[in-house]
């Protein structure tokens, strides 16, 4: 649904974000961008939102014209480090701000805000204002909002990075099962090998100086639910196969870069 | 409550402590009257001066007003293009460090309505708070909202409306904190220069006649209700911004401990 070609960024200093990148994402993948910081994985996930523009190189969305961010009746949406919500407005108002720019009121927003709302298990907070939440809830409400207009793909940068491990670990339990009961399309950004490994379908090592991709893992464990995962997933043998793998394909990346450590 | 009692029993002392020195040392009242005698003079003379207060205050509050629509109007010209800001911005500067007194003469002169003039003079002294905050507020937008609001294709005048107009409302109360006490001050200042060329009937011009009369209770009584209007537009002002930005605001939240 997403090609890159020989996409590139290389920022007016001349400091050179992400080298020459091509890769293909596909309808229903949950695909983690894993790497350092510096390796370019926010900044290709930005090129991707339509935010930034590739110094070289062409992205094709859904196949639709080439320098066309985006694709006709085609929705991205993008969750970003910080939750982002409108301090001044309720959680209901802030999930609600994307139907709104695009026209549509009444009942059907009010039931798809509270359908969403339900989604993420905020549904008693619609009333409160942000600040009264905590940073966890704060995250679940701007996944509400990015979800609320019915996305073809969810773009997520490094979202649950803020948080403690505990409630990271829930959010991320939540964010598959979201996933798989949606049949959404997500590209997740982070730098946890573990966080990486237990939601991803497929995993896309990155490495720094310049940031490159260096490799693609697929993750595999029907025996924990190939929808929602189990708990149970994160301690099993598989699990810590891939973590080793990732972990391996990590260290030799930033071998191969030679330049730092 | 506190916090109303400890500066209001330091003000009853104080002028316990003023009332006391004055009659003890037998002060006459040309020199420095009493805070009886300034309250007499007050009730005494309240038809003149409840007169002339209005005066001012209309003056005043004329001046706020026009400096909060101007200042408005200019900062959200100024925000919807650098070139534009970059051309014009020094000459509100211009406008801001030009001493009113300086130029009041020249304005009563030209415009000949006497409200009209003075209202002039307030406005410009009151305008560039209004100006500069706004215009900061407006730009002081969370670069992630307005790159939600990007992804989501919001139009220009709904990232107007809906992101910048609410991010920059608390820096817009804090010039209108700032405004309302500027836009007395030029009101006051414009007075006098327009009393001393004969004409006036607001409460600078009641303190210059009651200087030159030597009726000093009667100038301290002016100046007294020219401190509490001003008092009192500045805690209209935190009670706007209160009710404006109570619910979500930093600035306006009570901590909790």
């Amino acid at each position: 649904m997403v090609d890159l070609w020989g996409v590139e960024k290389t920022y007016a200093n001349g400091t050179q974000a992400l080298a020459e990148t091509s890769l293909t994402f596909n309808e229903g993948e949950f695909i983690s961008l894993l790497g350092p910081s510096g390796c370019g994985k926010s900044t290709l996930l930005k090129m991707i939102a339509g935010l930034a523009e590739p110094s070289n190189g062409k992205i094709r969305w859904w196949n639709h014209g080439l320098d066309q961010v985006g694709g006709p009746g085609r929705k991205m949406v993008m969750v970003f480090q910080d939750a982002t919500l409108m301090p001044w407005a309720r959680v209901g108002a802030n999930v609600r701000l994307p139907l709104e720019l695009a026209g549509s009121k009444g009942p059907e927003a009010d039931r798809a805000v509270a359908d969403v709302l339900k989604l993420v298990g905020l549904e008693r907070f619609e009333q409160s204002f942000p600040r009264e939440l905590s940073g966890g809830m704060q995250m679940r409400a701007s996944i509400a909002r990015a979800l609320v207009t019915e996305p073809n793909l969810l773009l997520m940068d490094e979202p649950f990075g803020a948080l403690d491990e505990i409630t990271r670990n829930r959010l991320d339990g939540d964010l598959r099962e979201l996933w798989a009961k949606k049949k959404l399309t997500i590209v997740f950004v982070t730098h946890s090998i573990y966080e990486a490994v237990y939601l991803s379908t497929r995993v896309v090592v990155m490495s720094a100086r310049p940031g490159r991709v260096s490799r693609e893992v697929l993750i595999d464990a029907p025996a924990f639910g190939s929808g929602a995962r189990s708990e149970a997933f994160r301690v099993s043998q598989e699990f810590a196969g891939y973590c080793k793998e990732l972990s391996d394909a990590l260290a030799q990346a930033s071998g191969e870069g030679g330049v730092d450590h | 409550m506190l916090r109303v009692a400890a500066p209001l029993m330091v003000g009853i002392v104080l002028l316990a402590l003023w009332q006391g020195i004055v009659v003890s040392y037998n002060v006459p009242k040309y020199l420095v009257p009493s805070p009886l005698a300034i309250l007499h003079a007050l009730i005494d003379d309240w038809a003149l001066l409840s007169d002339s207060l209005l005066v001012t205050l209309k003056i005043t509050l004329l001046a706020f007003l026009m400096s909060i629509l101007i200042g408005v109007a200019v900062a959200f010209l100024f925000v919807q293009n650098r070139m534009v800001e970059m051309s014009l911005f020094p000459y509100a500067v211009l406008l801001q460090v030009t001493p009113v007194v300086a130029i009041a003469p020249l304005i009563i002169i030209w415009v000949k309505d006497p409200t009209r003039s003075l209202v002039f003079c307030a406005t410009i002294v009151a305008l560039f708070p209004i100006i500069s905050n706004s215009i900061l507020g407006l730009r002081s937008v969370n670069p992630g909202l307005l790159n939600l609001f990007k992804m989501n294709k919001a139009s220009r005048w709904q990232t107007l409306t809906r992101l910048r107009v609410p991010s920059a409302l608390p820096y817009f109360f804090g010039g209108l904190r700032i405004s309302c006490g500027l836009s007395l001050i030029g009101a006051v200042v414009a007075e006098f220069v327009a009393g001393t060329g004969g004409t006036g009937s607001g409460l600078a011009y009641q303190i210059l006649q009651a200087g030159y009369q030597l009726n000093i209770p009667r100038l301290f009584a002016a100046l007294f209700l020219i401190t509490i209007t001003g008092v009192l537009l500045f805690v209209g002002m935190v009670v706007l911004s209160k009710l404006a930005l109570g619910g979500w605001h930093e600035s306006e939240l009570t901590p909790e401990t």
